[in-house]
């Protein structure tokens, strides 16, 4: 076990180390003066050059990025070229919003998905079935932001619910807080829920075609304890594997619907970036958001090996 | 023919999918009406006989912008698969044939390529160059490299395996002329359900960029965009917002199903198991 780990933490640590040089040549090195950026194309040389000296921008490529990954280490995540605050700070009280948001999300896939894929599998070949899986070819189809958009025409426009957007901040309440969260949530999961539902569907029907189940059941297990009992457990495996590859797509998502509903959460953080060119809270943020898909990613690898010690075994 | 039209995933996928393709060829060369036409005195009619689907802010045509707006869904679609389709492709053929340190490389850039979704990319794009369609097709079809990698390796390895192959390199064959004479033509039709499927998701992934502002830019019709637009109308045109969306809904379910139905054609074995 220690040699897949010690393997994997390389594998981990190269591939962060790659993505901040990507970022960094992306966003530091590809647009030539970030102070010309920051300024508009109409700023004076001499104004530029001044912003340059005083957000160091004028030593050499290669000392910047170095100090920016000894920043990242220690936390310090320099200052906001528009908002003159620390960048960790801005970041932070926008994770206020956007993790509770992934994490609702996250716990309404795993419910509505579960429940259909075993209410589907279940009933295979019924009614019920292919009511389900019509449902989620067209959950597939339907692009989380338009979903939301729906859902605001709904219980916002129509039934009167739920403010069409914003968010009223932790202070109020967790009550009020979750509330204004519900529907952006609940947008993103039905999409993601569609996806996983089918995958819980085909694999709990592939174990029931295994011969331990067959077994269990001849020794008089009922249907329903041979489901929960031995099916289930086992069925987990790839639902799980899927679960962390849909987590880039969540963060993504995250990101459009926060758009939709006006919520102060990171994504919007990087938009306004983009519109104040501030680079270097953009950069951050990139780069928390692609830290988040590898290290995700790193943990799935390992848990996919423990629930399944056969992979481990085929990666040595 | 007769059987593949028989497949109902196959025959409803490729009736959406032809349909949008159909869209997008009548827009060139006819539209109910001028889709870049400003109108004001015409803002936000209701559906009618002359305005089939009404009007949005500007007075223009609902339906046709939808129409002119499928291409913008198709292009960024095709050449972002493209993209993925030909580079990634290439990848996983290399990978395959060369295995060793080659291969090994190849999946470690490709497992890197995965911390960056079409949506980071596209921000780190448009925050240098400012937003454009060019910088949504660059961001999907990055992502879609490391995907056609991956599934062209894992299906040229078990090619690679197979005696026929074998036969071949007895016969002196070199790597190259096996990759282009056995190893592309029977992974063809893993390619073709993928990049079906990629496809749709292409679109998806164009319309939220355009919804955000980060990839088709006015007046270029666009459906993401469209709905950008009918948000701030949702009290006074709820009906703005719904149909672009069921265009897109469109789109993507005819792409996923004829995937799907591709995938059971081409491989019979599946779709019983399924």
């Amino acid at each position: 076990m220690s040699l897949f780990l010690a393997k994997r933490l390389i594998t981990l640590i190269a591939t962060l180390a790659g993505t901040s040089l990507v970022v960094f040549l992306v966003l530091e090195v590809l647009p030539g003066n970030a102070a010309q950026v920051l300024m508009g194309p109409d700023a004076s040389p001499d104004a530029v050059a001044a912003l340059a000296q005083k957000l160091g921008l004028d030593r050499p490529a290669i000392e910047r990025y170095w100090e920016w990954l000894r920043g990242m280490l220690h936390g310090d995540l320099g200052l906001s070229y528009a908002y003159s605050t620390p960048v960790g700070e801005l970041v932070l009280e926008r994770l206020s919003l956007t993790v509770p948001l992934a994490l609702m999300a996250m716990s309404f896939t795993t419910v509505l998905a579960f429940a259909a894929g075993l209410y589907a599998a279940a009933r295979h070949n019924k009614p019920g079935d292919a009511g389900i899986m019509a449902l989620t070819q067209i959950g597939i189809a339907i692009p989380n932001f338009w979903f939301a958009i729906l859902l605001i025409l709904l219980f916002s426009v129509h039934l009167g619910w739920f403010s069409a957007g914003g968010f009223p901040g932790w202070e109020e309440g967790i009550v009020e807080g979750l509330r204004a969260l519900l529907l952006p949530a609940l947008s993103l999961a039905v999409v993601q829920s569609a996806i996983l539902a089918r995958i819980m569907r085909s694999s709990v029907l592939e174990v029931l075609r295994e011969d331990f189940v067959r077994t269990a059941r001849a020794k008089g297990v009922s249907q329903r304890r041979a489901l929960w009992g031995h099916v289930l457990r086992n069925a987990l495996i790839p639902v799980i594997t899927v679960m962390g590859l849909q987590f880039s797509e969540l963060l993504a998502g995250t990101i459009v619907v926060e758009s939709v509903f006006y919520l102060p959460g990171l994504g919007r953080l990087i938009f306004q970036s983009i519109a104040n060119r501030d680079l270097i809270v953009v950069r951050n943020c990139v780069m928390l958001l692609a830290a988040m898909v590898v290290l995700v990613n790193f943990v799935v690898d390992v848990l996919y090996a423990v629930i399944d010690p056969r992979v481990k075994a085929a990666d040595l | 023919m007769r059987r593949a039209l028989r497949h109902p995933s196959f025959a409803i996928g490729l009736a959406l999918s032809l349909l949008v393709l159909f869209a997008a060829a009548l827009s060139f060369v006819w539209t109910p009406h001028d889709p870049y036409e400003i109108d004001m005195a015409l803002k936000l009619k209701p559906p009618d006989a002359r305005y089939w689907l009404g009007t949005d802010a500007f007075g223009r045509d609902v339906a046709s912008l939808l129409l002119v707006g499928a291409r913008a869904s198709i292009a960024v679609g095709v050449i972002a698969v493209g993209i993925g389709l030909v580079i990634g492709t290439a990848l996983g053929l290399l990978a395959s044939a060369k295995r060793g340190w080659v291969e090994e490389a190849i999946m470690r850039l490709s497992d890197f390529g995965f911390a960056f979704p079409a949506i980071l990319s596209a921000i780190m794009l448009t925050a240098v160059f400012g937003p454009g369609m060019v910088n949504a097709i660059i961001a999907i079809g990055i992502y879609n490299i490391p995907t056609f990698a991956r599934i062209t390796r894992a299906s040229a390895n078990a090619v690679w395996a197979r005696e026929f192959v074998l036969a071949a390199r007895a016969c002196g064959k070199g790597g190259f002329a096996i990759t282009m004479e056995h190893v592309l033509p029977n992974i063809l039709s893993v390619l073709i359900v993928q990049a079906t499927i990629r496809f749709a998701i292409a679109i998806l992934a164009e319309a939220a960029l355009s919804y955000l502002g980060l990839g088709t830019q006015p007046p270029q019709p666009s459906w993401g965009r469209m709905l950008s637009e009918a948000q701030t109308l949702l009290f006074q045109a709820p009906l703005l917002g719904v149909f672009p969306g069921v265009a897109i809904a469109i789109a993507v379910l005819g792409l996923n199903l004829l995937g799907d139905g591709l995938r059971d054609l081409f491989d019979p074995r599946l779709a019983r198991k399924r």
